[in-house]
């Protein structure tokens, strides 16, 4: 189904440079003077899943501690010496990943790469920061005890993954935060932030042997191996559950999904094409056009495939009012069903691939976007020359393999399904 | 198709796309001869192109008793039109893996597409035809309204932090429609129909209120160019519609609004002042507020954060936040959530004490410094987004500021005194032109 020849446009990929450091780094560059900014996004392999069954929330808590304090730098100091600089420089945690995100103006190159090497390599992790960040990550989980969105999502992730790492509070729980010890950061540091889980990207006014330079001076003295917890894989479960959290307020918020299709299946890129179809980001998907301009059930309604490192879901969700939950859930669960069975029109098929072609280029019009897109590409695996191939492989996507993805994406139709809210008639 | 308020543009990033630090890139600004505004922001580093259209109006314009109708309308305009029946334009735009969107906010309504650069022409064809050429049924209209109430349902009614802020808008504007929430009250969304939307399009959208603003891979002779073949089509209807809103009168009663709801598991605090704009304040006053507001409350290196939070936590999060941009007079919100013992009382007096400190110890030239370079790196940073650069400009000119007040902004912001940052506190957070919000949990009422 793949058909590699190339289309009448510029080349991507061209413009990626594959550097490696004389510390033996690698990283992807694209080079760029239109604007005086350097943009650097970076990912060990780890995140969240990484976290102990009885202490949720270790990886969030570092990752909210990088920049609180690192080398000759109290916390105050550190985040005085980022404003002196305009740096941007956060880290942020998901299930598979512990990611950095740094831009700097070029005229302060040199102090703002020292500053990332210092949270990267010698953070303080002093307790006054620790209890901070804690009762931050508190905080925030309190607000969320009965806030519907919230609600939904934690039940349906605990009924999906139940007993799995992916189904535990990746920001950890209101009451074990606390437990977390100075100890436990530094164990984790140690055995995450490493080498050979790094994948980094590169984008703006800085040339590859300067780069280089600066790459190996930041992460060069971190341990050569991560030691890794292995995830096992995990299906998705709870698939024709529906679970009710009562909540009072006007709106029902619903969260759907069943188990995806993995991104090495040779049918990945079909189901990317057939999850626009039914849910994707336009205004023209079935969901939306059943589910909002149609019936005036909800003001959004969406879906997409969510790719774990180790699971694979197609999700959605909508908010509808008390009384329409059941008929909004009809409304999806109908769509589901029809395009798992007869598959999409050859009409829709031709405008989902316009579409994702089209829109290709919208990724990469930033800095920060662009150097995002590289980071989560070789996060993926893939060469660079994906970003030419990806458009031929949507591009070659026929109708039989968005049936067979469409069935293979959605079988049945059965979903899991969490409610909050109050929802009647279900 | 949604509302923004809170996330409404700043010029404070805006800026100087033209600051001393670097050479921004170079604006065109036009008019036709139907009276549209026409503004190009080059931007070559993509093939691509944001194509935007503001209008001078949005939800403060709003008739008596049609509160909403501004945001409704907004939903409305992707109805279709005599020449292009409804979902042709968005399904143009999916064709090309375009984005579309638009977005209602107190002062002005905007239309926006993404798309390849060389499919500017039709977006403007088909933007310039839903100006005037706009159909409604009651076959749309109805199942719309319920998409909007249940948008309000989702965004407000759900959310006891979101009703506590619509509380404390209400009350802090006794006359001023600012009061009014930008989707509207619903029970009056309830009552809008195709003739108070027709009512509505009929007034504002004209060529006189339009401001078209493009950004991307394109140069302003060939944007003008088509801009003269589609929005130049349009005939002038004479002169641009008027706003009339009520104006507020003299504040003088400190006001509390607090709310208590089951689903409150931790208290929160707001407290807004109305304060000038960048349209009504007195020269250098709107830049002053701004570097006060950044020194006051703008992360960790403010001092709030570091007074309430870091060194003698009274708090898990406090800030500042002052939204310059805005026709009328505007607001400056502080905001905080308290440490598990601390109680809102409590945290209203720790802020209260924050702000007599900095009047009684301002900044010193370091702190000063450090609050303009941060302000004026935002301009850079900025130029790496073309959507960002878009809405500032439009935004900008949509409240009636000029190309030169938003190019000038470094510059501006570099000319703040110290004695400024002082004077505008002292004037301004004056505790009679504020109201404080309590979130609380329900047993606490």
């Amino acid at each position: 189904m793949t058909d590699l020849s190339p289309l009448p446009e510029t080349s991507r990929a061209a413009a990626v440079q594959e550097i490696r450091t004389p510390g033996g780094l690698k990283a992807w560059l694209v080079e760029d003077y239109a604007v005086p900014l350097v943009a650097v996004q970076f990912a060990f392999r780890g995140g969240a899943s990484q976290d102990a069954a009885d202490k949720p929330g270790v990886v969030t808590l570092l990752g909210g501690l990088l920049d609180e304090g690192a080398g000759p730098y109290d916390s105050g100091a550190f985040h005085e010496a980022m404003d002196d600089l305009a740096v941007h420089l956060h880290f942020s945690v998901d299930r598979d990943h512990f990611a950095g995100h740094f831009q700097t103006l070029t005229r302060n190159l040199d102090p703002a790469f020292e500053l990332m090497r210092l949270a990267v390599n010698e953070a303080r992790l002093e307790q006054g920061p620790i209890d901070r960040v804690v009762s931050q990550l508190v905080a925030s989980l309190k607000r969320e005890l009965k806030d519907p969105d919230a609600v939904a999502s934690r039940m349906f992730r605990a009924a999906a993954f139940p007993g799995h790492p992916y189904g535990r509070a990746a920001r950890g729980e209101i009451d074990t935060l606390g437990k977390i010890s100075r100890d436990d950061l530094l164990a984790m540091r140690g055995r995450m932030l490493a080498r050979d889980n790094l994948v980094i990207a590169v984008v703006g006014a800085i040339d590859a042997a300067t780069l280089a330079e600066k790459l190996d001076a930041t992460f060069g003295a971190l341990p050569e191996r991560a030691a890794l917890a292995p995830v096992p894989p995990a299906v998705m479960s709870g698939v024709g559950e529906r679970l009710v959290a009562d909540i009072d307020v006007p709106q029902a918020t619903i969260r759907f999904g069943r188990p995806g299709v993995e991104r090495d299946d040779p049918d990945f890129m079909a189901a990317v094409v057939v999850n626009h179809i039914l849910g994707g980001g336009a205004f023209t998907a079935r969901l939306f056009r059943e589910v909002r301009e149609k019936r005036g059930l909800a003001y959004s309604v969406y879906s997409h495939l969510q790719n774990y490192d180790r699971a694979a879901l197609v999700v959605g969700a909508t908010s509808t009012k008390n009384e329409r939950a059941a008929e909004s859930l009809a409304v999806i669960q109908e769509q589901i069903v029809d395009l798992a069975e007869n598959g999409p029109t050859e009409e829709e098929l031709a405008k989902a691939r316009k579409f994702l072609i089209g829109s290709y280029a919208l990724r990469f019009d930033t800095s920060t976007k662009i150097a995002g897109n590289l980071m989560q590409l070789q996060l993926e695996g893939r060469p660079a020359a994906y970003l030419d191939q990806r458009n031929r492989l949507v591009a070659a996507v026929g109708l039989d393999d968005a049936r067979r993805a469409a069935k293979k994406l959605l079988g049945d139709g059965r979903l899991l399904v969490a409610l909050a809210g109050r929802p009647t008639g279900m | 198709m949604t509302v923004s308020s809170a996330a409404a543009p700043q010029p404070a990033a805006a800026a100087g796309a033209q600051g001393a630090a670097h050479a921004g890139p170079h604006i065109a600004h036009s008019r036709l001869d139907n009276g549209m505004e026409v503004v190009v922001i080059p931007d070559h580093r993509a093939p691509v192109v944001t194509h935007m259209v503001w209008y001078r109006n949005g939800s403060a314009d709003d008739p008596p008793l049609k509160s909403g109708i501004a945001h409704f309308l907004e939903h409305l305009m992707f109805k279709g039109t005599k020449t292009h029946p409804q979902g042709e334009f968005s399904q143009l735009v999916a064709d090309l893996g375009g984005q579309e969107n638009a977005f209602t906010g107190h002062d002005y309504t905007s239309y926006f597409q993404r798309v390849p650069r060389e499919h500017l022409g039709a977006m403007m064809e088909y933007e310039a035809d839903r100006m005037t050429n706009l159909v409604l049924t009651d076959e749309v209209v109805a199942p719309e309204r319920d998409v909007v109430l249940e948008e309000r349902r989702m965004r407000t009614d759900s959310d006891p932090g979101a009703e506590l802020s619509e509380a404390v808008q209400a009350a802090l504007f006794a006359h001023h429609p600012y009061g009014t929430p930008i989707i509207g009250w619903g029970h009056e969304i309830e009552t809008l129909g195709r003739e108070d939307a027709l009512a509505y399009y009929q007034r504002f959208y004209t060529p006189e209120n339009a401001i078209l603003v493009v950004a991307g891979d394109v140069e302003p002779a060939d944007v003008e160019k088509l801009a003269r073949e589609t929005y130049g089509k349009i005939d002038a209807r004479g002169a641009p519609p008027v706003r009339r809103r009520p104006q507020e009168p003299p504040a003088r009663a400190r006001r509390h609004v607090s709310l208590s709801d089951e689903k409150v598991e931790q208290p929160t605090y707001e407290r807004v002042y109305v304060v000038p704009s960048a349209r009504t304040a007195e020269p250098g006053e709107a830049e002053a507020l701004e570097v006060m507001t950044h020194l006051l409350g703008a992360g960790q290196t403010s001092r709030l954060y570091k007074q309430l939070v870091v060194e003698k936590p009274v708090a898990v999060a406090a800030g500042a936040y002052y939204m310059s941009s805005s026709l009328d007079a505007t607001r400056l919100w502080i905001y905080g959530v308290p440490a598990a013992d601390v109680s809102l009382d409590d945290f209203d007096a720790a802020i209260d004490r924050v702000i007599e400190d900095f009047l009684a110890n301002p900044p010193g030239d370091r702190e000063f410094e450090r609050a303009k370079t941060r302000l004026v790196a935002d301009a850079v940073y900025a130029q790496d987004s073309q959507v960002a650069l878009a809405r500032w400009y439009g935004a900008a000119l949509a409240i009636g500021e000029t190309i030169e007040d938003v190019s000038g902004w470094s510059a501006r912001i570099e000319a703040v005194t110290p004695e400024a940052v002082v004077a505008v506190a002292r004037k301004w957070l004056d505790k009679r032109r504020a109201v404080t919000g309590y979130l609380l949990p329900e047993q606490a009422a």
